[in-house]
Formats: C-alpha cells, sequence, structure tokens
C-alpha cells in the first residue's frame, strides 16, 4: 500500500511549494510585528507587505494600490461582487450559468436584496459570446462578472472580447481567475478588467490569501469594516506570513508558466486520447482547445463518479467527480448540466487536473488503471445506456475528428 | 441536528462512528488512503458480495421475484433478485446490481448479505428490516448518504412484491404506503413521516435523508407539504 500519490486534483488545491513556505517561515514568529505599528517590529513586517504588494502588481501590471489582499478567492469574489452592488445600491448584474459557487451564491442573495441578475447560458463547450453579453446590457446594468477558466471542465472564456463590449457599454467587468493564475495571462491592462480575483491556494501558495484587483476609479464599499488596511476595502491585520507566500507563490508560477504550459498541454491531450480510446460511452466535457492546459474532465456512462473516484483512490489516484454523491447538496455538477448534457453525464463525470508534479508515468498509470476500475463497475451496473440517445453520432463523430485533429497538431 | 449519525444499539457488529461528511475532497500525500466510509461499507463496496455480474444468469438461477428501484438520472439505481424457499417461506438467495457511489453499493451488498444470512431469512422477517438496520451492520454511513440504505430496502421490497405477484399470494403485496410522492425514487409519504420523526425538520434536511425531489423536482410542493403536516401533527 506504499504506492506513490498521483495528485490530480489540482483545481481543487495545488500544494504548496517547497520556497514558498521556506518565504513564509519567519512570519510566523520571528517577524511577528503588526504592518500598522510605528516600531521596528511592525516596520520590518510591512515592509515585507510592501515588497509583495510590489510583486504581484509588477505581474498584474498595474498599481500598488490597486492590489487588495483578501482571505481567499471566495473573498474577493464577494468584496468584488458585493462592493459594487452596495456602492451602486440597486441594478442588474450580468453572469454565466457555470461560474463557481462563490459567484452565483453571492448573486443569488444579491437577488434576494432587490438586485436583478441574468445568467447567461453556455454552449456544449462551456462557452458563453460576447455577443450574448452584449445582448444581456440594460441600461442598469452595474456589473459584469465571468468566469476566466472553468474550475469543474477548464473551459477559458473569450475574457478580452467580453471586456471590449463591456468597455464600450460602459459597465465594470470583473472576472474569477482563480482557476487561471498559473497558466493564462494575467496582465489586467492587456485583459482591460476592472477587477481581477486571484487565489492562493490554485498557485501552489498558501491557501487562505486571495487578492483582488480593483482598477483606480472604481467605487467599491468595503465588506470588512476595521482599521482601514488595505485602502480601506478590507479591515484586519494584513496575514503577513501569506501575503509574502502568495506573492512568492505567483512569482514562482509566472516563471515556469509557458514551460509548464507546454509540457501539461502535451500530456493534457495524451490522456484525453487514452481515457476516449479505451473506454467506451466517454464523452470530453468542456472545450477540446480553449481550456486549462492541467484539465481532463470526461463523462462515463453506467457509472457513478463517486466510485470510480473510490477505485482510483485505492490505486493512489486522487481524482475529482463532478457526481451527486459527493456534493452536499446532492444535486451533480451545475456546471455539466449547464453544457446541456443530461444527469446521467453530470453523475459519470470524472475530472483529473494535472500539476507541476504530474509525470507522463502518472498518466500511464490513470490510463492503465482507469478501463479496468470502469469495467469493474460497468459489470455490477443494472444500466447499459446508448450513448447515441443522449448524443447523436454526428456530434460524437465531430467531437472525436475535432480531438483528434488536436492530438495530430 | 448534529452532523453525527443516530445510531441504534442492539446490533452485533461492532458499531463505529463515519467521519462528519462534511469535505470530500481527497487528501494528499496521506499514507493511508483514507475515505469518509467505514471499513466494513469499504469492504462492501471492494468486496461486493452476491452480485450478478451476467444477467443471463437470472434466467439460469429461475429467481422468484426481480424489483427495481432508482434511475441513472438520479445518480442511484438498484435491481435486485430474490429466490424464495417456498415451503419454508424463506428467502435463501439474494443476487443484485447497483449503479451508484460506494454506499448505494456497499448497502445492496450488505443487504443482500443480512436476508440470505444462516440458512436464509423468512420472508416476513425481510420485510421487517429497515434502512437503519442496514446502516447499522454498515457501522454506520455519513448523514447525507443514509438515502442509499433506504434505496436498498426499497429495491428488497419491490422484488418480495414482485414475488407475491408471481406466486399468487397477491393478498401479502405491500402497496407502498399510501401513496408514492417521488416516482423516481419510490419514496413515499411513509418515509417522509418517518424522516420528520427522526428530525428533519426542513426540505433539505428531509433530501439529506431521502435524497426526494432532488431530481424528480416536481414532487417538491407535495414534500413541503407532508413536511408541513407531519411536523403539525408530530410537534405542533
Amino acid at each position: 500500500m506504499t504506492e506513490k500519490t498521483i495528485y490530480l486534483d489540482n483545481a481543487a488545491a495545488t500544494p504548496m511549494r517547497q520556497e514558498v513556505k521556506e518565504a513564509m517561515d519567519p512570519f510566523y514568529v520571528d517577524v511577528y510585528g503588526n504592518p500598522g505599528s510605528f516600531n521596528s517590529v511592525g516596520h520590518e513586517a510591512l515592509q515585507q507587505v510592501d515588497e509583495a504588494r510590489k510583486t504581484a502588481a509588477r505581474i498584474l501590471n498595474c498599481a500598488e494600490r490597486e492590489l487588495i489582499f483578501t482571505g481567499g478567492g471566495t473573498e474577493s469574489i464577494n468584496l468584488a461582487i458585493k462592493g459594487v452592488a452596495f456602492a451602486k445600491k440597486k441594478g442588474h448584474i450580468i453572469t454565466t450559468t457555470v461560474e463557481h459557487h462563490a459567484v452565483l451564491h453571492t448573486c443569488e442573495w444579491l437577488e434576494k436584496q432587490g438586485f436583478e441578475i441574468t445568467y447567461l447560458p453556455v454552449d456544449r463547450c462551456g462557452l458563453v459570446t460576447p455577443e450574448q453579453v452584449r445582448d444581456a446590457i440594460r441600461p442598469d446594468t452595474i456589473l459584469v462578472t465571468v468566469m476566466y477558466a472553468n474550475n469543474e471542465i477548464g473551459t477559458i472564456m473569450p475574457i478580452p472580447e467580453i471586456v471590449k463590449v463591456c468597455k464600450e457599454k460602459r459597465v465594470l467587468f470583473h472576472t474569477d481567475a482563480c482557476q487561471a493564475g498559473c497558466s493564462q495571462n494575467l496582465n489586467v491592462k492587456e485583459l482591460g478588467v476592472d477587477m481581477f480575483t486571484l487565489n492562493g491556494s490554485k498557485i501552489y501558495g498558501p491557501k487562505g490569501v486571495g487578492l483582488l484587483y480593483v482598477r483606480l476609479g472604481v467605487q467599491l464599499e468595503p465588506l470588512v469594516h476595521g482599521g482601514g488596511q488595505e485602502g480601506g476595502k478590507r479591515g484586519g491585520t494584513e496575514n503577513v506570513a501569506g501575503i509574502v507566500g502568495f506573492a512568492k507563490a505567483l512569482e514562482l508560477s509566472q516563471k515556469e508558466k509557458e514551460q509548464e504550459n507546454t509540457r501539461l498541454i502535451k500530456l493534457r491531450d495524451y490522456l484525453t486520447a487514452g481515457l476516449l480510446q479505451h473506454i467506451p460511452k466517454a464523452v470530453l466535457n468542456g472545450h477540446p482547445t480553449k481550456r486549462l492546459p492541467n484539465n481532463v474532465n470526461v463523462s462515463i456512462l453506467d457509472i457513478e463518479g463517486e466510485a470510480l473516484t473510490l477505485l482510483l483512490n485505492e490505486h493512489g489516484i486522487c481524482a475529482s467527480t463532478g457526481s451527486a454523491c459527493t456534493s452536499g447538496s446532492l444535486e451533480p455538477s451545475h456546471v455539466i448540466l449547464a453544457t446541456g448534457l443530461p444527469y446521467e453525464f453530470a453523475h459519470g463525470s470524472i475530472r483529473f487536473t494535472m500539476g507541476r508534479d504530474t509525470t507522463k508515468e502518472d498518466i500511464d498509470k490513470v490510463l492503465e488503471v482507469m478501463p479496468a476500475a470502469v469495467q469493474r463497475l460497468r459489470a455490477i451496473s443494472p444500466y447499459n445506456l446508448k450513448l447515441e440517445e443522449y448524443i447523436s453520432k454526428e456530434e460524437q463523430q465531430a467531437m472525436m475528428e475535432q480531438y483528434t485533429k488536436v492530438i495530430v497538431q | 441536528m448534529s452532523s453525527e449519525l443516530n445510531i441504534i444499539e442492539g446490533e452485533s457488529t461492532p458499531i463505529t462512528k463515519p467521519a462528519p461528511a462534511t469535505h470530500a475532497d481527497v487528501k494528499a500525500k496521506v499514507e493511508s488512503k483514507n475515505w469518509f466510509y467505514t471499513d466494513i461499507v469499504k469492504d462492501h463496496f471492494f468486496n461486493p458480495r452476491n452480485i450478478l455480474i451476467n444477467d443471463a444468469d437470472a434466467e439460469k438461477l429461475e429467481f422468484d421475484g426481480v424489483g427495481m428501484v432508482g434511475s441513472p438520472a438520479c445518480g442511484d439505481g438498484m435491481k435486485m433478485w430474490i429466490k424464495v424457499d417456498k415451503k419454508n417461506d424463506k428467502i435463501v438467495d439474494c443476487k443484485w446490481q447497483t449503479f451508484g457511489c460506494a454506499s448505494a453499493i456497499g448497502s445492496t451488498s450488505m443487504l443482500s448479505v443480512m436476508v440470505t444470512e444462516n440458512g436464509g431469512v423468512p420472508v416476513q422477517k425481510a420485510l421487517e428490516l429497515k434502512p437503519m438496520d442496514i446502516m447499522n451492520r454498515l457501522g454506520g454511513l455519513p448523514n447525507r448518504k443514509f438515502h442509499c440504505s433506504v434505496l436498498g430496502d426499497k429495491a428488497l421490497r419491490a422484488a418480495i412484491n414482485d414475488h407475491f405477484r408471481r406466486s399468487g399470494q397477491t393478498e401479502r403485496i405491500i402497496v407502498e404506503g399510501a401513496r408514492i410522492i417521488d416516482p423516481d425514487l419510490k419514496i413515499t409519504d411513509k418515509d417522509i413521516e418517518e424522516a420528520v420523526l427522526d428530525g428533519a425538520d426542513t426540505i433539505e434536511k428531509v433530501q439529506h435523508k431521502l435524497k426526494v425531489g432532488v431530481f424528480n423536482k416536481s414532487c417538491l410542493p407535495a414534500v413541503e407539504e407532508l413536511i408541513r403536516f407531519y411536523k403539525e401533527k408530530y410537534f405542533g
């Protein structure tokens, strides 16, 4: 049982880098001061927070005072959406049906407070179009919030194109970039976004630290009132170690971004092709090319994702599922349902999200274990569903062809 | 309501409390392959007893009753076959197939053991089995997995009814409660009554127990109405 752990759940949490841990270590016991204190111990802490902010500002290509450190991605998202809503007091917000619950539940709560929300539907690949956003914008629209990349199916949204529409219509735009931190363009000036959320625990940094970029001039009501920290937008003594760790993690992941992307895309396509080839009645969720380099998500008919995840776990493979059985609500993945696939596909979905440590050997192991695990569950399943009853032969063929093209390239 | 399970005493199997099912994310760099199930559930998941691997065997084995509950859209589906020693009115064999999570598979496997052990269980005794009995034998199930044992129990009841029908014992057929509320999962008003009595006083809590209306949402108004009715009836 001393098999190596093959961790393929990096969309849930990335392991913290050793360098990040080392950068954080001094700030627990040795440099304990409050950055807000007017003394040397406090000053030392302040300098390090300033340094970290500088690093993050350089990477995001923004001013330091445009950055707010928070208690995580969820808090950043809450601050961006509620902060704008409270500043404007009323109005209409546009988002998509595939957002993370941090966005969806925030929007649903605002609906109860009297705001109106439009949830844009996505296509089979999980994409919204700039035209959809344009059509949804109304005179009273105060904010558009669309995720950069989807946490479940890895689909990358056309952010610059959506931003263009929002700029034309003079509507604020926020993107939840939590899943995009390691692999995508984080230059907020190039992207043109007004607000931008990042999360430490998805970039090999610490949990419980998030970042929110807020373009100068954007009116934002704070959610946490206190001692005026973070430009008065987020009260509370700074999480010095966390902020230092966040900046370190961001810096390191940016350095190896291109190289890692190239490496991971190869592995991603290798894994996808292998799964689709060796497992009958399996379909890829998300987009074949407009997807995160580390994300593979497939739905397999006749079986249930939690049982499959448990079988994989026995082989040391850690994956995730959109099955209802692992969700607190007993509802299966809202993302897979939003792409138009029926419940059967959501229950049988499995997500592999690779990371820095993932090797080809790991993927080979997954490809070795998966077909047998699926076969085992199918053997005890009373169902034998027909894929063509859900997805037409033509659509299946088109998907496979499109995918084969990707692999050949 | 606490996140821990209510466990009925008096079973011979040692009962261990399961870990609270608050977080399903997989842990990294762990030595053991911990999950949030008891060892008994895991054992029945990895080594399921009495499975019917090949549908063709169902013919060969000449079963007396077959029952099915759930659907692939619901996320759980169970099919159960039973063989009855008619002279002694005992279940002597029980085979099954399950689509679902580890606890659904574990529940059906355990149930198939429970109705066939010690040379077979009288049909009447099998009908008296409660989902809670399956759960206890499994050493407990996480709270939101309780519905798995409910489904196993329902598949067995459906198989026994089928046996009654086939053998002409129509007077013994048990019509499920008074009425079925969720046709996909065969959840009845009686199931909802039991859930309310067990402390589930909101639709969310009842859904965690029974999964009722999670897929088939059209029954939700009826479920809410029943919760209100039973709450008033029992708790004023």
